[in-house]
């Protein structure tokens, strides 16, 4: 796992930096400071995993996620799908890139045209890809995808209002896959669901991985999710990610003291294991991108934080064969990583 | 324990909605002792919310709800009888509410003081000058930095997990006999989340009060709750202490939400177990058991008529005719 062959990746993003201008003044605007949502983002997805990227809200999961479908300009940064560098392409150029990266949102009911029938939902992207909506061909798709994420045939001529949340969300997957895609970005496709609804849809997702040969980029809060989803797994602060690891080493053996953190306060559903656990958390909230603090990030609510992590950024560098961690104490050895035994009954 | 501060019996509520008449509570009984922690779980629509606004007599007039049956008894007083002069006393004194929107909660065009200070005014008879001073020390309790300053704040100076410390703080006041949190942390990140509960159950058992948590997080549940009642549709599907709801589900309702979750120690990348088909619209229930269509154990008496909450064990219940 240690180096990959460049022909296994599907896309590689480097020192992806989004930033957003804040300004002033009604007439004459200026520019008076940044919003630096992105602020150095690398990463790699491998054809046929499934990347998870957590973080919570603010800290760029989602605008990373538009920045590589090129919905935002790049501030800095470089972003090659499928050995293609796409950092630069303007709107004509990006059209045939899109049908092989598509997206599935957040938001089941926002994210539907409720005037339009679930077969023109799903088949729109055929449609701005030049394919006849009277044609058989279009017909056939459409009905192939119903099929494929589980509705039944005689709901294609019906309207999204009539759909409870978790279809409406197969609704949402089938048109991402209707261009078969090789890249699936999911961002935070389960949290708007019941409970009880989420684990079909993440079964859903799994099958069609495996049956499609999909590459997926799972963006969610949810570690529990997350963790049961993913083969590698970014952990984002502020802008930053701070450690990317294999699903099992992150769990087990988490480094960075922010996700250490994240484990830490995560509960989970189990009253025996809830009592044996020590409770350790870590204090403030997440400060606002619009004013960062210098050096680490998360210094300032890092329980180990030492001088050097106030005044130098650190670096994402391999910890383990199968982690990279960006923080200056465990680079130096001071800090340990945690361990995942916690989380463990027995 | 045994100690009741809370029983609601029989408790059916109602709305008049576009489609009909739709029941949103049916049958609720439940009870919280004092000093302990409650948590009522369930998915949309299956009524948490609205027991809990009963209980705070705050169904009815603008919302077309009405309470059809039931009593609620609060340290032994009768609640639903009673006037809203009455229960204006007790709302926000013996009984304090913390919603889930901090955002929307908290007015926006007066000061963090004055809003905190108002119920000790209102139901301590303090003058404002004391009430400030007391909202000084509550800020100070739910660990806002320079609580005395930020007194004259607006609450758009605050961060969403600083307002719902705010909301804490304000439930507070009074020193309530109990606290109905209605998912209080689901709109924060989860670092926060972990800093609002352990300190609204630090502060609880400190006063104590007892605690009603409504949440869908069976995490959380694990975590803060000493009892649980799971809803579903209305009704009460299963009731239990933590331990044994974990550890001994007996309702297939339960037993469903249990597996469908991925845990954080479970085998990663297998199949999750799913409970088929959609939560029910209220408007249209199936007549009998609500869970029955989408009940992997569903027989025919199921859906003749709705099972009642029977007991299984020590302090152990639930509503299923049984299954093997």
């Amino acid at each position: 796992m240690a180096l990959s062959e460049p022909s296994t990746q599907l896309l590689t993003v480097e020192g992806l930096k989004i930033h957003f201008p804040v300004t002033e003044g009604v007439l004459i605007q200026k520019q008076i400071a940044s919003v630096k949502a992105v602020d150095g983002v690398s990463f790699e997805l491998r054809r046929g995993e499934t990347f998870g990227l957590v973080g919570e809200s603010g800290c760029g999961k989602s605008t990373t996620a538009l920045a590589i479908l090129r919905m935002l300009n790049l501030t800095a940064g470089r972003i090659v799908f499928e050995g293609e560098d796409i950092t630069d392409y303007d709107d004509d150029q990006m059209r045939p890139v899109r049908k092989r990266m598509q997206m599935v949102y957040q938001d089941p009911y926002g994210s539907l045209n409720p005037r339009m029938r679930v077969r023109h939902i799903i088949g729109e992207p055929l449609a701005v890809q030049g394919v006849n909506r009277r044609s058989n061909e279009y017909t056939a798709r459409v009905d192939e995808l119903i099929d494929l994420v589980g509705l039944l045939p005689d709901m294609a001529d019906r309207y999204p209002h009539e759909f409870s949340g978790g279809q409406r969300q197969r609704i949402g997957i089938a048109r991402a896959l209707a261009l078969a895609p090789s890249l699936l970005i999911c961002d935070e496709p389960v949290s708007a669901l019941d409970v009880s609804i989420q684990a079909q849809v993440i079964n859903l997702l799994m099958d069609l991985q495996v049956e499609l040969g999909l590459t997926i980029l799972f963006i969610a809060h949810d570690l529990s999710i997350v963790r049961h989803i993913s083969d590698r797994i970014g952990v984002m602060y502020l802008g930053r990610i701070v450690e990317i690891a294999s699903q099992d080493e992150l769990f087990d053996h988490p480094k960075h003291p922010y996700t250490q953190a994240l484990l830490n306060a995560v509960p989970v559903p189990d009253p025996v294991i809830e009592a044996g656990r020590e409770e350790q958390l870590i204090q403030g909230e997440v400060p606002s991108v619009r004013n960062p603090p210098q050096g680490c990030h998360f210094h300032p609510r890092c329980p180990v934080a030492a001088s050097v992590c106030r005044q130098q950024e650190p670096a994402l560098l391999p910890s383990t064969s199968a982690s990279l961690v960006s923080c200056h104490l465990v680079h130096s050895g001071e800090h340990k990583s945690g361990h995942g035994r916690s989380l463990r009954a027995g | 324990m045994g100690d009741r501060l809370l029983e609601v019996e029989d408790l059916s509520v109602t709305f008049r909605t576009d489609r009909g008449i739709v029941r949103a509570v049916d049958s609720v009984s439940l009870h919280v002792d004092r000093g302990e922690t409650l948590a009522i779980v369930g998915e949309s629509g299956s009524g948490k919310s609205v027991t809990a606004l009963s209980i705070l007599g705050l169904i009815g007039d603008a919302d077309s709800g009405r309470i059809e049956h039931g009593r609620i008894s609060f340290e032994g007083q009768d609640l639903i009888a009673q006037p809203d002069r009455v229960l204006r006393k007790i709302r926000g004194n013996r009984i304090a509410m913390i919603f889930q929107e901090p955002m929307s909660s908290l007015n926006p065009v007066l000061t963090i003081g004055k809003q905190v200070a108002e119920p000790i005014r209102l139901h301590r008879g303090a003058s404002w000058a004391e009430a400030y001073q007391q909202a000084g020390e509550l800020l100070k309790k739910v660990a806002i930095p320079d609580a005395v300053e930020r007194l004259n704040d607006f609450p758009h100076h605050f961060s969403g997990g600083m307002r719902q410390r705010v909301m804490i703080a304000m439930a507070l006041a009074c020193q309530p006999k109990l606290i109905i949190a209605d998912e209080p942390t689901t709109a924060l990140d989860v670092t926060v989340q972990a800093q609002i509960l352990s300190l609204l159950k630090e502060l609880t058992r400190e006063a104590d009060s007892a605690l009603i948590l409504i949440t869908h997080d069976l995490g959380v549940v694990a975590r803060y709750a000493d009892r649980v009642t799971v809803m579903y549709a209305g009704r009460i599907a299963e009731t239990a202490s933590a331990r044994e709801l974990y550890a001994n589900p007996q309702h297939p309702y339960t037993q469903g939400l249990m597996e469908s979750i991925p845990s954080l120690s479970g085998t990663v990348g297998s199949r999750l177990i799913t409970i088929n088909g959609q939560p029910p619209d209220l408007a249209n229930l199936p007549t009998g058991c609500a869970f029955a269509p989408r009940c992997k154990y569903a027989r025919d008496l199921c859906s003749r008529a709705a099972p009642i909450l029977e007991s299984v064990g020590d302090d152990h219940e639930r509503a299923c005719y049984g299954f093997e």
